[in-house]
């Protein structure tokens, strides 16, 4: 019982942890994109790279301020969905999804490469570009905190602190703009875009804004994911994170303000249970050394998760905010 | 080629028609009488019934309009002018290029060569939103329903120049909130009228195809538009529906709209056009008023030669009939010789 409990109190921290905010932002974005507006981008995780980069370049390599490399990371994003979508938002949906998961490989690819490591680090990336952000904390940092039956330390609370609040500003942006006639054109494109064309709207421009704001949250997902861990290495930024992305939008239910947020949430919590349940049942003899060990834990856990969003989808299609009537009319 | 250039009263007489299906047709809707009908109607009366013939007041004008898929040439078209005011219907066999060369004149496709243009501007290089802008205005073969929209949703997306459509307007509602409720009463008074207003809640998908079909006619009714084009609005539509969509789109001429319309259930034509324009192989083979197209040998031999797959007519079975009689008695006479290619009509023998 004892260890059930620790297992629950372990993957609540993950689900509240900076990762769950990583995630969350990340599916703010994709759920902008893909849930509002249909566009399928399937290289979130590049966004959310420039957005580490941009805030790891810009004050370790270039001495400039923290928030000058919050710009800079949030201006890249911005680059980056306006390079993606003029060549491809005027073809159909696939050119999108075609070009974001190349640019997401190569991007990373790119700022792992030799000739990359001046400026990004190269694989080993950079470190220590998060001292004054953690210094603006209004207690101790170096502290540490409990509550729930989790500890965090001072610096933890205070990124994860920042990144509730960026969530909470995501969502109610969001809202304002799905019940605005913004969203309804937006929402409009994603069912057809020629009727949209045909009603005097310009659908291009429709896209290209939701393409940008998805990026921008993407980027902001990767800020706080660079400062949670103090790190910005290329090869974190891998593209298995857009679609880790995409379930946790597709758990808590596209096209839903709070969709995403909870989905990312509940997936993180779900992937630390499983892992720490699993490892205390092998340790304490309960599942038997012949069938697995502790190593295959990392990959039985995600066959775990994979099961469980299958059953997901099976029987509440819609996620968990979703509304089964709207899901059901795409099997028309 | 063309019938009897000089139409002898036929349009005349069909004039009176019309007013007595429009009160059937569309209870609610406009009252403001056929006056503008016969106002169409008159001013067509007289002209010849030639291809790219002038017409006194052209809304719409198309001139050497050619459009080629590979080797085929889809839509080539010298000169059509569309009466404003009036219901033009397209007609022609399938693949006539019809609905080519309504994605021509709204935008969704470029031609080749050619200009075309809507109260003397230019369309030529415009996007389907910038010519939507103007008031050309478009529904679709296959119906567009936005089907995760609801149908409150649906109409007044059609609403123009909508404040909140732009990004950092829509964040703050006051700017639009006035705009949208303006929107919504005209949008619940187009239901209505489209008897539409009960199911205003609904998602679009749930809806029949024949309210589909309502729906994106009221929609584009939103927009205010001067020119509405429909691709097929009966087509997939039960009788009794389709006369209330002839009473809505007799009801848009009332109001003053150029209507065109393309449509194959010529019962359909003949009742709500003022003038047709018909179609083969991508070229205006004919104009004129209804009256004059059945009479039309290009027509006949167009719409119903090389596609014919009617019934056979009473004189056409007698004729094969007799055919295959001769072919039995002259099989008769060579005593079982083989079969030659005169035998073959036996096999419509009953």
């Amino acid at each position: 019982m004892g260890d059930l409990l620790d297992a629950l109190s372990v993957a609540l921290k993950a689900g509240l942890g900076f990762q769950a905010i990583f995630f969350g932002l990340l599916a703010i974005g994709i759920n902008v994109q893909f849930g509002y507006t249909g566009l399928l981008n399937f290289g979130q995780i590049a966004f959310a790279m420039l957005g580490g980069f941009g805030i790891a370049v810009s004050v370790s390599q270039w001495g400039l301020s923290f928030w000058v490399g919050v710009l800079v990371g949030l201006l890249a994003a911005v680059v980056l969905a306006l390079l993606l979508g003029l060549p491809t938002l005027r073809l159909r949906a696939d050119y999108l999804a075609i070009a974001t998961i190349a640019a997401a490989e190569g991007l990373r690819l790119l700022f792992r490469s030799v000739s990359a490591t001046p400026v990004t680090g190269g694989t080993r990336g950079l470190a220590a570009f998060n001292r004054d952000f953690i210094a603006l904390a209004p207690w101790e940092t170096g502290k540490r905190y409990s509550f729930l039956g989790t500890t965090w330390s001072g610096a933890e609370l205070w990124v994860m602190l920042v990144g509730w609040v960026v969530v909470a500003l995501g969502c109610v942006l969001v809202w304002l703009l799905m019940r605005s006639p913004w969203g309804r054109v937006v929402k409009s494109v994603r069912e057809d875009e020629d009727a949209v064309r045909a009603l005097g709207k310009n659908v291009y421009v429709y896209k290209m804004q939701a393409l940008v704001l998805g990026g921008v949250f993407g980027a902001l997902g990767g800020m706080i994911y660079a400062v949670g861990t103090g790190s910005a290495i290329p090869d974190q930024y891998q593209n298995a994170n857009t679609f880790l992305a995409y379930a946790a939008l597709i758990l808590g239910g596209a096209a839903r303000v709070l969709g995403p947020v909870i989905g990312a949430m509940l997936l993180l919590f779900l992937i630390q249970f499983a892992d720490t349940l699993l490892r205390t049942l092998i340790s304490n003899g309960v599942i038997p050394e012949g069938l697995f060990t502790a190593t295959d834990v990392a990959a039985i856990r995600f066959v775990l998760v994979g099961l469980g969003l299958m059953l997901l989808l099976v029987f509440r299609p819609q996620g968990i905010f979703g509304d089964r009537r709207e899901v059901m009319l795409d099997a028309r | 080629m063309p019938a009897d250039p000089t139409p002898h009263g036929a349009t005349a007489s069909g004039a009176g028609a019309p007013g007595a299906g429009d009160r059937s047709d569309a209870p609610g809707g406009f009252h403001s009488g056929d006056a503008p009908r016969r106002l169409a109607q008159a001013a067509l009366r007289d002209l010849p019934w030639e291809v790219g013939v002038a017409k006194p007041d052209p809304a719409v004008v198309v001139d050497g309009v050619t459009r080629t898929f590979g080797g085929l040439t889809a839509v080539s078209v010298d000169h059509l002018e569309i009466q404003r005011g009036g219901i033009t219907g397209l007609i022609g066999p399938n693949g006539a290029g019809k609905t080519t060369l309504f994605n021509l004149l709204t935008g969704f496709d470029q031609p080749d060569t050619g200009t075309w243009s809507f109260n003397g501007r230019s369309l030529g290089k415009m996007a389907p939103h910038e010519v939507a802008r103007l008031g050309v205005v478009r529904t679709f073969q296959l119906t567009k329903a936005l089907s995760r929209l609801t149908v409150l949703q649906n109409m007044l997306l059609g609403a123009q120049d909508q404040r909140g459509e732009s990004f950092f307007r829509a964040l703050v509602p006051g700017i639009w909130r006035g705009q949208e409720k303006a929107n919504t009463e005209k949008a619940m008074e187009l239901l209505h009228r489209f008897k539409l207003d009960t199911k205003k809640d609904d998602f679009a998908g749930t809806l029949s195809g024949g309210q589909r079909k309502l729906l994106e006619m009221a929609r584009a009714l939103m927009s205010d538009p001067h020119v509405v084009m429909l691709d097929e609005p009966m087509a997939g539509v039960n009788p009794a529906l389709t006369q209330s969509l002839l009473g809505h789109v007799k009801d848009l001429r009332e109001q003053g709209m150029t209507v065109i319309f393309v449509e194959h259930d010529m019962d359909v034509v003949r009742d709500i056009s003022d003038w047709v324009v018909v179609m083969a192989a991508g070229r205006i083979i004919a104009e004129g008023p209804p009256e004059s197209i059945s009479q039309n040998q290009a027509v006949v031999d167009a719409y119903l030669g090389a596609h014919h797959d009617a019934p056979l007519t009473v004189e056409e079975e007698d004729q094969v009939l007799a055919q295959a009689e001769q072919a039995i008695a002259r099989e008769e006479q060579t005593d079982g010789d083989v079969l030659s290619a005169d035998t073959r009509p036996e096999r419509t023998d009953r």
